[in-house]
């Protein structure tokens, strides 16, 4: 197969960036998105020019580096998958394809396709986690967590981090990001304690980085590739809304913390 | 002269470790906001060594080549991990998991570390249950537990497929708290090129900011390694692109020895290799081989369809070898398996590297629905890679290099031949053996980080004499021109040969001459044949444009060498390693435990060959046996 690849580069972080055309040849169909990329990546290496910058590590869908724009859409047309997790049948012969990058205001671009998602590590250190130290916990079985409720937190934890769901959102925003941990630890009792300031600093950090609010239109779930739900934002929203509650004076936990874990 | 001083414990194995910790000097808490650690990786053992060693209240730096720590190569694992729990009251116990590790590892692991390691496995899911990992539960709240890999009890735990994110992204997430509070300063996109060592100490490390490519020095009072494990060395590998031996090799050229290189896992169940662009192999999970039958046609270069092959002329090889296990045979032995009829020109697929993995009984007998339900993901996964349909054509697998038990050689405490520098996770050498059981990679990552490791270098800590050393200090000078002297002999190089290139003929050697079965002849061909491409590479034909890839390629092809000298050493078959001279008539590996029980150990020697040392396995506690599975 024959590709024709419109690929974003730019040099770095303050220069300005512009299509660049390159045309790939004898793709094998069962050639992986990336490996097509790293095959015209070694015509670029031994004709002496610079390579495509991208970012890739694990290759199958779960450490989240692999971040491209691919006809528009981040990870490509299908749903439920990374980048890494594309191949080359997927396209017609002779396709015309654009590669860009996370285009967001908190992801600046470090070079051509690689950008610096540090943003969503600060949001984490705000408050995704339990602050507990290492030693002297409790029996695993002494906190009993019914499966459904292990399930959900699961369906929130499997987040990868990649940051589809802000180059998705015309407001470049982390809701889902952010909904996923918020969700993840309320859901569980251990996360409970602290979910008052968690959900509080974690969109506080939000803001502060830069990124956009809710525009309710679900590109971010549609482009995931853990397919994680929008149902965890409004989840997000309730938190958040039971924070201000709480902070007001109001009665902290109404109903009784055993009745929510059991 | 390097001497190997194991420091075991004396006495009783249950109470080794409980009596070590207290006989261990502790760091006054006043002292320890002046001592600085260094951590290098952040996967499950480098992300929990460092948070709670700023939870002690140390001052950690701590690297990771990654643009952020959540994405080390930990949260690629799969199955799960496993822990001494008895939950299912199916009569585990820490001297059960210590009994199955040992056996697994072919009696080639210390007594006393794998006895520790089967009594810290329980907190370890405490400790991550606290942080909030979500483990699968049943229905009564309870934590679930699968079984894995030919153990008779079930003592896995797991978070779907996904148990070796859900234990980073906890990991990770203690580490943010230590980062918020100040106590662990992260420097992502950054990797580390030398080891600082004064006066015979590990005091710090060269680094490459991987963004400005600036060259940097960081001085602490001590080192720990977490940097994972070198299957790429055999370029096609299950590990993520960028896991590298780098660290572990620049640390041995400055005096750690590094042990049993030879010792390396290779998965019997991944997707073929396709095309020479592919990239890296991916795993297929074990748990097909339940249900899954594999087979090859009976005869050689038979090119039908798998359904134009009728049934009496398939060899359904591992039922007829291992008829005890069957299919169910452990990884080592149902990878050279693989191997062996392939070898004898009956693998299908391209290249003829491939053996059927077929489900059409199990779909008959029990319906799809039931295969759809156990294993959907795993077939839609094989769908988008292989573009085939493994309901209804079976599928084509192949073995591939997944995970090193060999590393750097430390002692109990953790710490390598030199003081100081202390390696934990697969890193290290030390729990595994000779092979090494599913599902107890994340627990040896975790119990190190946590556990193990934040007691031994405090011990260290409050007992060395350590001068105080910074940037301008003649050693560490020494080691940035070491780093920036390399650098610019790789960037000049002008050649037309890409790194890669060199990294698939290096990978290529190693896994035909060092791979799943190995002998004299091959392995000496290796070590003719590497110097060769090493001097190819060095000599200018190199095309550099990708300098910090061009750097690990260049250390694989020194490595690749001390991996060949190990094999070439080991004159006899355990575990992974398997030396076609030591087999059975039929074809089964020979242990030799008068000459081979003991861990090979080598010191670096500039041009010259590596010199061996022996450490001496001496088993109190259990009887090395045979392990047979046919």
């Amino acid at each position: 197969m024959n590709f024709t690849l419109k690929i974003w580069r730019q040099k770095g972080p303050d220069e300005k960036g512009r299509f660049v055309t390159y045309e790939a040849h004898d793709v094998g169909s069962g050639m992986s998105f990336l490996e097509m990329l790293d095959s015209v990546n070694q015509g670029l290496v031994t004709k002496g020019e610079e390579p495509v910058a991208f970012e890739q590590d694990c290759r199958e869908g779960i450490c989240g580096s692999c971040s491209l724009v691919i006809n528009g859409i981040p990870h490509g047309p299908d749903r439920g998958i990374s980048t890494c997790q594309l191949y080359m049948r997927r396209f017609y012969d002779g396709a015309v394809i654009t590669v860009e990058p996370w285009r967001a205001r908190a992801f600046p671009i470090i070079k051509d396709l690689v950008v610096d998602r540090r943003a969503l590590d600060r949001i984490m250190q705000a408050g995704g986690y339990i602050s507990v130290n290492t030693g002297g916990a409790v029996d695993g079985n002494v906190l009993l967590i019914g499966k459904d409720q292990a399930e959900a937190a699961m369906d929130a934890a499997s987040c990868i981090g990649c940051g589809a769901c802000v180059a998705a959102c015309k407001n470049a925003s982390a809701m889902l990001f952010v909904a996923a941990k918020v969700s993840h630890l309320a859901i569980l009792p251990q996360g409970k304690p602290e979910r008052t300031p968690r959900v509080r600093a974690m969109l506080e950090a939000m803001d502060r980085e830069g990124f956009g609010s809710c525009g309710n239109q679900y590109e971010c779930e549609a482009v995931c590739p853990k397919s994680i739900s929008v149902r965890f934002i409004a989840n997000l929203n309730r938190e958040y809304v039971r924070a201000g509650v709480v902070e007001s004076g109001l009665p902290a936990e109404p109903e009784s913390p055993h009745a929510e874990s059991a | 002269m390097m001497t190997l001083d194991p420091k075991i414990p004396a006495g009783p194995l249950e109470t080794k470790w409980d009596r070590h910790r207290f006989s261990e000097k502790l760091v006054s808490p006043n002292n320890k906001r002046n001592i600085t650690v260094i951590v290098v990786g952040t996967g499950l053992a480098g992300a929990s060594a460092a948070s709670t060693l700023g939870q002690l209240g140390y001052q950690v730096a701590c690297f990771c080549f990654q643009d952020s720590p959540r994405r080390a190569h930990s949260i690629a694992a799969q199955g799960g991990i496993n822990a001494a729990k008895n939950y299912q009251d199916d009569g585990d116990s820490v001297t059960r998991l210590f009994y199955d590790t040992i056996k697994g590892g072919d009696f080639r692991s210390r007594e006393a570390n794998v006895y520790r390691l089967a009594q810290v496995s329980a907190h370890i899911i405490d400790q991550c249950v606290a942080l909030g990992v979500p483990f699968a539960r049943e229905y009564g709240g309870q934590l679930a537990n699968r079984s894995f890999g030919g153990v008779q009890v079930s003592r896995t735990f797991y978070c779907r497929g996904q148990t070796g994110q859900q234990l980073l992204l906890g990991a990770y997430s203690a580490l943010c708290w230590q980062i918020e509070r100040g106590q662990v300063t992260m420097h992502p996109r950054t990797e580390m090129l030398d080891l600082i060592v004064v006066d015979g100490q590990a005091r710090g490390i060269v680094v490459r900011d991987l963004v400005t490519g600036r060259v940097g020095i960081h001085t602490a009072h001590a080192v720990v390694l977490a940097t994972g494990g070198y299957s790429n060395v055999y370029y096609l590998s299950t590990n993520a692109s960028g896991s590298n031996v780098t660290a572990t090799f620049r640390a041995w050229k400055q005096g750690a020895a590094f042990a049993n290189p030879c010792f390396m896992q290779i998965h019997p169940t991944a997707i073929p290799p396709g095309d020479e662009h592919q990239a890296k192999l991916t795993l297929m999970s074990e748990s097909l081989r339940n249900d899954g039958r594999l087979w090859v046609p009976k005869m050689a270069a038979d090119h039908r369809l798998p359904g134009d092959i009728p049934a009496e002329e398939r060899d359904y090889f591992l039922e007829r070898r291992y008829p005890r296990f069957g299919n169910l045979a452990p990884r080592d032995i149902a990878s050279r398996a693989v191997k062996t009829v392939c070898d004898e020109g009956h693998g299908v697929g391209p290249g003829g590297q491939g053996v059927y993995l077929d489900f059409a009984d199990v779909i008959e007998r029990q319906g799809q629905d039931v295969v759809l339900e156990r294993y959907g993901n795993l077939f839609d996964m094989y769908n988008r890679i292989t573009g085939e349909d493994a309901y209804h054509v079976p599928m084509r697998i192949y073995p591939a290099p997944h995970y090193t038990m060999g590393g750097l050689w430390v002692d109990y405490n953790l710490m390598s031949t030199i003081p100081g520098l202390f390696v934990i996770g697969e890193a290290n050498f030390a729990d595994h053996g000779a092979n090494r059981l599913g599902a107890s990679s994340l627990m040896q990552g975790l119990a190190d980080g946590y556990f193990i490791l934040p007691y031994t270098i405090g011990h260290y800590l409050a007992t060395a004499k350590l001068s105080p050393v910074g940037e301008d200090h003649k050693e560490s000078r020494a080691a940035l021109q070491r780093v920036t002297g390399r650098i610019s002999r790789l960037l000049n190089a002008k050649g037309r040969r890409t790194a890669a290139s060199f990294h698939r003929e290096v990978g290529k050697l190693l896994w035909d001459h060092c791979g799943m079965s190995r002998n004299k002849a091959g392995l000496e061909l290796a070590l003719r044949s590497i110097p060769a491409l090493r001097e190819e590479f060095w000599s200018g034909e190199a095309f550099n444009q990708e300098l910090e890839y061009a750097g690990r390629v260049a250390d694989y092809l020194e490595f690749a060498e001390l991996l060949c000298h190990d094999a070439l050493h080991r004159e006899e078959s355990c575990g992974a390693h398997f030396r076609e001279e030591h087999q059975t008539a039929d074809g089964e590996p020979k242990r030799d435990d008068t000459c081979f029980a003991h861990v090979a150990a080598w010191e670096y020697r500039e041009n010259a060959l590596p010199i061996l040392h022996k450490e001496s396995l001496v088993f109190e506690f259990v009887q090395p046996t045979m392990r047979s599975y046919q």
